[in-house]
This record gives structure tokens, C-alpha cells and sequence, in this order.
């Protein structure tokens, strides 16, 4: 709490591992970055919606300080370390602990090649989950007719909970429980997503990063090997998260 | 629970959205736990969905969305309860009652369980019955006892009076648990100074607060006062949730017109014109006592309208009890909690002092802090600053427990020596003292000629004595189960971290660990400490690098090699193969294959 705070109150730059980045009033370092084409890893965050902070991937060493670049305002003159060893160590662990605690088969999954925890995994060297697997006994809930929701791959990102609020205005999924036991419920009767009032067509239903909120009957229209993260890495797509 | 009941409860609260935490924990009260069809009909009179209350009711360790026992008994965790023989209290009274921990009996009567520290460590072994009653002093006579009056459904409020009492055990006091002044003394003096004197005395006395941060208090009121806003709050922070602090409860329990002072002294500085007590579910057995200290200070025209005679200075307190949730301590997270939502703490920046109950501006202080305004206000900010040290001053609260002959409070000065608490305590043969908490610092030995300070070792009030007998890996494992039990589960670092920790934890517990999980406990504590969204996770491993770093051979005690020993038990594995054919002879063990 520093009573001379002047971050994101005008326009500036700062500088990104040695590159100079422009950002505008009340922009974080993330949002400005992707802004300016350059890649910070990322699962939670999404240009559209408030950031959240809770997967951390984004964490970054500001001034020598670590903030997740996704809720640190941008300031003038500020000295930003991302693309380091060690930040980027920790940004692995930090996956494997994402693919630990739920039940993430790659090869059987229909979001392979498209998935963003998997593309992040690769790009930051992950070749194995290193901590022993917890297989928590999760959920399939196939109620609804148009979309399969499968919470063993959910990463507890929270962007469903926040495009149903703010886009759809249906406010469809919460979060219940704590610790280990977090999770993600649906709003319904039954708590069954096919009473819910979710349609395919909903943002909440096409916003997963992951493979925990699918389309039905669209299995392997793309064929692996010809998705987009089978097209070139995560790193190089950062153009078309700004946009 | 009739329909009419609940209307009538919601009604109380203005079917307000913001008490929903409030509303669910009356609910709770009413009917022992929350069914779907209660949740169903709240979030209906509120105006929320379903999954959002379920999901809040999920948050809190208090609130039940599943059956529970009529009679919830609730032993508390702490090292020191453990210490002093919780564990075989507990296995006892399971095996009275023919109750399995965790489970609710087949006849729904009662259930047992382990809960974070109930802020009774100085008269300990303790429980919680029906997050409401608490049964100190535990012994095996009490606890045959206590099974024979659950089982004749003897209400807990007519267990014998004895059981109930907590004593303040005040070993030392110093200005704060001293004489007191009398009520509206001291905010005579605040409002004879006028807000800007007022604030000025603040300043002059350097006082920091007293939840462990030892953030300025003066430089938090100033951003609140000049922070614009419709309305401004000052909210008291009784979430006394760190294990082996219990300052808070006596503050609030003898000296609780200190407290409520202080905060209105916060308002007439702050221009603030309502004031929150969030008071830890733990201490649910406080409320009325308190709701009697307010009517009374509003009958002395010491709060309400036109305070003291002065037209325009209106300020009313009202209570908010939490849930069972450690993390509502923590600022933002008790705002968010306040606000009726699940305590997840917020981004910052916004802080509260400009962003805090409902977009308001917001000062939240510690009880100890404002008890300390009071005094302050009475004798002046230089008084307060020739006490303790440059930059820490003024008195400090510890509560002693652990091995001590004499454990309780013990207010000192900053800058006091860690032995002198030590010699003063009647400790012997001490091997450590966990200062501030588990989130705080573990001293060996070596180390006691240091001095409690913000410069050298800071603390929240915990002071928890342990002596040679001890084994610190048992220490540093219980710490690891209570950051795992009360994670809030938002960050990935924390949710699973903690999580990971305790497995290691029992790994090496088990006798399986070797070399390398030690080094896989370093790497986890590094990445929490940078990664986390809020201090509970930064601070979780804590107390696991001090004693890894300061008691490594009892670790090395549990390596069963210094080499790598794998994850998992190879025979163990064999188990559910060895069910499924009905086989438990020699030739279905591994270590019997050739």
C-alpha cells in the first residue's frame, strides 16, 4: 500500500526481459504485453474478461518483485523479468501441479492439440508430471444435450464462471468448497448442467482453455495434428489472444 | 425448518444479499445443517442462484450442506491441544459414542472431528460443541462424562457451567491489560482534539498494527479519511484464526470497551459512520456478551446518534460472525466474507482503504490495534512512542502456551528479549518457540537473545513454547495439515502446494521418505513464497524451511534412506488385487516374491 501510487494513471512504458513495452491508463503488465505481440504464459486470463489471479503462470518479477503480470498494474519505468530459468521453472511446476490434481489424458482427450494447458505444458518444456498423480474421483456430467462437461480436465480457471455472468448474463457455474476440495458446480435444480439454462451457443460453453467444457458431436471434425496448437506453439499465437 | 422460520430470519436481515453468510449460519443453527432445499429457498428470497449460495455455504468449515450430528463435537488441532493429549481424548470419546472421526453416527446423534485452534491453548486440551459451546480443560474424566450426556441428549447449554469457564490467565499486564480508563475517557479526548488532532497524535505515536503486518495505523486512517466515498467503514478484525493466538478473546471478553473505543475514536477520524466486528465463529460464545457491551456503550451516548453530545457524529457497530474459514483474517478476504461471499482474499491494488465493504473505503484494524488507540488517545502519541523500541512502539500482546509452567497472556514492550518471555513463562529445556504463529517465525535455541520487534521478530501474539522432548518434525506436520485444511483453494500454488506438502509430510511420517522429498519440500516452499495470491500461501511453508533448517536431524530421524525411495508402496498397491481374490497368504505379499 504505497500513498504515492501513480502506476496506470497515464500512458508510459516499461521494460519486458530488456524490450520496451507501451502501455495506456490502467493497464496490467499482461494486457499490455499481449498488446504488444510478446508472450507471457498464461491459463486464467483472457483479454475480455476481468483478470482472476489464480493460476499464477503469469507471475513475472517486477522491479524484483513477483506479481501476477495479469492483476499488476503497468508503471512507468517498471523492470520486468518474465522469460527467465527460473520463472519459467516455476511456471512447470506449477502445471504439474495442475496435472496432478485432476485427470489429464492427453491421448484421449478430444481437446488435444487445442488445449491450452497442453500447449503451455509444452512450451514450458514439461515432460512429465513429476509429483505423484492424486486421480481424484470427478464427474462426468453429460445431461445437456449439446455440451459435455467433464470435470476431471478442469483447471479451476473460472473463465466459464465469468463469461456466464458478464456475457451471457445466466450465471450458470460458481465455484463450491475449499482447499484441495475446490470445484466448480452448475446452477440448476438438480445441479446437472442439462437443466441448466446453458445453450451451445453461449460464451461460457466455448470459453474453456481446457478439455472440461466440450461440444458434443464435434469429436475429431479437426484432426490431430491439425489443430491449432499442433500448428505452431502457444508462444506464437499471442496476436490472436489480443484481438 | 418451516418456511415461515426462514422468511422471518431473512426479513431480520433485509433479505440483503451481503448477509447471506450471516443468514446461512442462523439457518444452520435452526435445522443443524443446510439442506439443497434450504439453500434453494434463500437464494430465492435473495435474489441469488442456487450454486452461488451452495457454493458460499461450501466456502466455510462451519457451514454443513451435508447432515451432521445433533451433537457436533469439534476437538481442536492445534500442536498445543495435540500436546497435550487431544488425540487420545478424541479416540476416546469416538470409541464411548461408537462414532468414526468424521462420520455422523447412524442414528444422525452425534459427530466427531478435528477443527483449526479454537484460541484456547492456554487451558487446553479444548473443544467445540455446536460451533457455539466450548469445553476446556479436557481430561478423561470429562470426556466419559461428556459421552454420557450426549447420549441422554443433555443440551450442551446445561452441561455443568464448569466446563464452559475460560479464564483470562493475564500473567503480566503492562498499559493494555492494565487498569482501564473509563468508558468515553479516552474518545473525549480523541474528539477534543478534532479528527485532523486526533490523527496527528496517531502519527506522533508511530503505532503499528498488531495482526503481524505492522502496517503504519495512522498513514491507513489518513488514505481512508481522504479516500473519496458515499460512506466510509471501520471494521475490527476479531478473525483471531493463527493457531496459539488468543489475545483477541480476552480483549474482547474484559476489556472489549477498549476495543469498541478504539474503533470509534477510527470513525472520528475516518468520518466513518459504521463499524463491523467480524468475530471468528470459534468465539461464537462472545456474542452476547458483546451485543451488551454495545447497548450499553449506546445507552452512555458513546455510539448511535450525536456521540458525546456532538451533533453529527453518528456511529453504530454491528456484529458479524464468521464461519470457520483462517483465511477471512486476511483483509480483502474478510471484506469479501462481510460482503457474504465465499472469502477469497481480492486483487491489489485496490486496497480497502480506498476499495474495501462494499466499494467503500474501508479501514480494517486489528483488536489489539484499536485497544491501542484508546490508550493512545488518553495519553498522548509522544507517551505511546517512548515505549519499546524506534520503530516498534509501544506494548505487545503474547500468548503463551506449549511447555510453561505459567501459559497465558503476557504483555511486554517491544523490544524484549524472546528468553526473558521464556524465564518469565516458568518454560524449561526449551528447545523452540514458534513466534507469531505458524505462519510466523520457529526460534531455536540459539536464537532466544533476540528481540520481539518488526526489526527482528515480528509477531501477531503467538508464542508457543516447546521443549527438548519435542519432536519438530511432528511440529512442522501439524502446521502442514492446518495450511492444507483452511487453503482457500483459489490459487493453484496454495490448492495444491499445501496439499503436496502434507503428503511429504506423511511420507516421511510413514518412515518412507528419503533425501530427495526433502529437497521436493525446499522446491514447493520457493515456489509458494513467490507465486501465491495472498500471504496465506506465502507463509505456508514457513514453519517446514525453519525446522528443516534449524532441527534437521529430526527429519533425517524419519529418511528411511538418503536415497530416493519412490511415491508409492509397491505392496499397497496389491491390496485391492488381494480383496478381490480373497487372498492375504504369503504369496500374494511382495516382499515375499522372489
Amino acid at each position: 500500500m504505497n500513498p504515492q501510487r501513480i502506476d496506470g494513471l497515464g500512458p508510459g512504458s516499461f521494460e519486458l526481459d530488456g524490450k520496451e513495452v507501451e502501455f495506456a491508463p490502467g493497464d496490467t503488465i499482461l494486457r499490455a504485453a499481449t498488446r504488444a505481440g510478446h508472450y507471457i504464459p498464461h491459463l486464467c486470463w483472457k483479454p475480455e474478461f476481468a483478470p482472476h489471479g489464480s493460476c499464477r503462470l503469469c507471475t513475472v518479477k517486477v522491479n524484483g518483485r513477483m506479481g501476477a503480470a495479469c492483476t499488476v498494474l503497468a508503471g512507468s519505468g517498471q523492470e520486468v523479468q518474465s522469460d527467465t530459468a527460473e520463472l519459467n521453472a516455476q511456471r512447470k511446476t506449477l502445471l504439474q501441479m495442475l496435472f496432478v490434481e485432476g485427470n489429464h489424458f492427453c491421448p484421449s482427450c478430444e481437446k488435444s492439440g487445442d488445449c491450452l494447458l497442453q500447449a503451455t505444458a509444452y512450451e514450458m518444456g514439461m515432460e512429465g508430471p513429476f509429483f505423484e498423480e492424486f486421480y481424484p474421483n470427478r464427474p462426468v456430467d453429460a445431461s445437456h444435450p449439446d455440451v459435455l462437461l467433464d470435470l476431471n480436465r478442469c483447471i479451476l480457471c473460472a473463465l466459464c464462471v465469468r463469461a456466464s455472468a458478464t456475457v451471457d448474463g445466466k450465471h450458470v457455474f460458481s465455484i463450491d468448497g475449499h482447499g484441495i476440495q475446490t470445484r466448480l458446480i452448475v446452477n440448476s435444480p438438480s445441479g446437472l448442467l442439462g437443466d441448466s439454462e446453458l445453450q451451445a451457443g453461449d460464451s461460457a460453453a466455448r470459453v474453456c482453455p481446457v478439455g472440461a467444457i466440450l461440444p458434443k458431436r464435434r469429436g475429431f471434425v479437426i484432426p490431430i495434428g491439425q489443430r491449432r496448437f499442433d500448428l505452431s506453439p502457444v508462444s506464437e499465437q499471442v496476436e490472436k489472444d489480443a484481438t | 425448518m418451516s418456511t415461515e422460520t426462514l422468511n422471518k430470519l431473512i426479513a431480520r436481515h433485509d433479505a440483503s444479499p451481503h448477509a447471506l453468510v450471516q443468514i446461512l449460519r442462523e439457518a444452520q443453527v435452526l435445522q443443524g445443517w443446510l439442506p439443497r432445499e434450504t439453500l434453494g429457498q434463500i437464494a430465492q428470497a435473495l435474489g441469488l442462484t442456487l450454486a452461488h449460495v451452495q457454493g458460499v455455504a461450501g466456502f466455510y468449515r462451519f457451514l454443513h450442506t451435508r447432515p451432521v450430528g445433533s451433537y457436533r463435537v469439534l476437538f481442536s488441532n492445534n500442536i498445543t491441544d495435540r500436546m497435550l493429549g487431544v488425540d487420545a481424548l478424541m479416540r476416546d470419546l469416538c470409541q464411548r459414542l461408537g462414532v468414526t472421526r468424521a462420520q455422523v453416527r447412524a442414528d444422525g446423534r452425534v459427530s466427531v472431528d478435528l477443527a483449526s485452534c479454537t484460541g484456547l491453548c492456554d487451558q487446553g486440551p479444548a473443544l467445540l460443541v455446536n460451533h457455539h459451546h466450548v469445553v476446556t480443560r479436557l481430561s478423561p474424566g470429562r470426556i466419559e462424562h461428556l459421552a454420557a450426556l450426549i447420549e441422554d441428549q443433555v443440551l450442551p447449554s446445561l452441561w455443568p457451567a464448569e466446563w464452559s469457564r475460560v479464564d483470562d490467565q493475564i500473567q503480566l499486564a503492562d498499559v493494555k491489560l492494565g487498569p482501564q480508563p473509563a468508558p468515553g475517557e479516552a474518545l473525549g479526548a480523541a474528539m477534543a482534539r478534532g479528527p485532523q488532532g486526533m490523527l496527528d497524535e496517531l502519527k506522533r505515536s508511530k503505532l503499528r498494527g498488531r495482526g503481524g503486518a505492522g502496517y503504519p495505523t495512522a498513514t491507513k486512517w489518513e488514505l481512508c479519511r481522504n479516500a473519496p466515498g458515499q460512506m466510509h467503514y471501520v471494521v475490527c478484525n476479531a478473525d483471531e484464526g493463527e493457531p496459539g493466538t488468543f489475545k483477541d478473546r480476552v480483549l474482547l471478553t474484559s476489556y472489549a470497551d477498549a476495543v469498541i473505543e478504539g474503533m470509534t475514536i477510527a470513525a472520528w477520524v475516518t468520518g466513518a459512520r459504521r463499524g463491523l466486528i467480524y468475530l471468528r465463529g470459534e468465539y461464537r460464545y462472545l456474542l452476547e456478551h458483546l451485543h451488551a457491551v454495545l447497548e450499553r456503550r449506546r445507552a452512555q451516548r458513546l455510539l448511535g446518534h450525536g456521540i458525546r453530545g456532538h451533533a453529527g457524529f453518528d456511529f453504530s457497530i454491528d456484529i458479524h460472525v464468521g464461519a470457520g474459514a483462517y483465511v477471512c483474517g486476511e483483509e480483502s478476504a474478510l471484506i469479501e466474507s462481510l460482503e457474504g461471499k465465499r472469502g477469497t482474499p481480492r486483487i491489489r491494488p485496490p486496497f480497502p482503504v480506498e476499495h474495501g465493504y462494499l466499494g467503500q473505503p474501508t479501514t480494517v484494524n486489528n483488536v489489539e490495534t484499536f485497544a491501542d488507540v484508546t490508550h493512545i488517545a488518553l495519553h498522548g502519541g509522544d507517551w505511546w512512542s517512548r515505549i519499546g523500541t524506534r520503530q516498534s512502539t509501544g506494548t505487545k500482546i503474547h500468548c503463551v502456551s506449549g511447555d510453561c509452567e505459567r501459559p497465558g497472556l503476557y504483555e511486554y514492550p517491544f523490544g524484549t528479549r524472546v528468553g526473558r518471555i521464556l524465564e518469565d513463562c516458568g518454560a524449561r529445556d526449551t528447545q523452540a518457540v514458534q513466534v507469531g504463529g505458524p505462519s510466523g517465525v520457529c526460534l531455536s535455541a540459539f536464537e532466544f537473545n533476540r528481540h520481539i520487534a518488526f526489526e527482528d521478530v515480528p509477531t501477531a501474539g503467538a508464542f508457543m513454547v516447546f521443549d527438548r522432548s519435542r519432536d519438530m518434525f511432528t511440529v512442522a506436520r501439524n502446521f502442514a495439515h492446518f495450511f492444507a485444511h483452511e487453503s482457500c483453494g483459489f490459487c493453484t500454488p496454495c490448492r495444491v502446494g499445501t496439499k503436496l506438502v502434507v503428503r511429504r509430510m506423511e511420507k516421511l511420517q510413514r518412515g518412507d521418505g528419503s533425501a530427495a522429498d526433502v529437497r521436493v519440500l525446499f522446491k514447493l516452499d520457493q515456489l509458494m513464497h513467490g507465486t501465491t495470491h495472498c500471504g496465506l500461501g506465502a507463509a505456508a511453508c514457513n514453519p517446514l524451511r525453519d525446522t528443516i533448517a534449524k532441527f534437521r536431524p529430526a527429519y533425517e530421524r524419519h529418511l528411511q534412506s538418503l536415497h530416493f525411495v519412490p511415491d508409492f508402496d509397491l505392496d499397497a498397491e496389491l491390496s485391492q488385487a488381494r480383496l478381490a481374490t480373497a487372498r492375504d497368504d504369503t504369496g500374494a505379499h511382495l516382499e515375499n516374491m522372489e
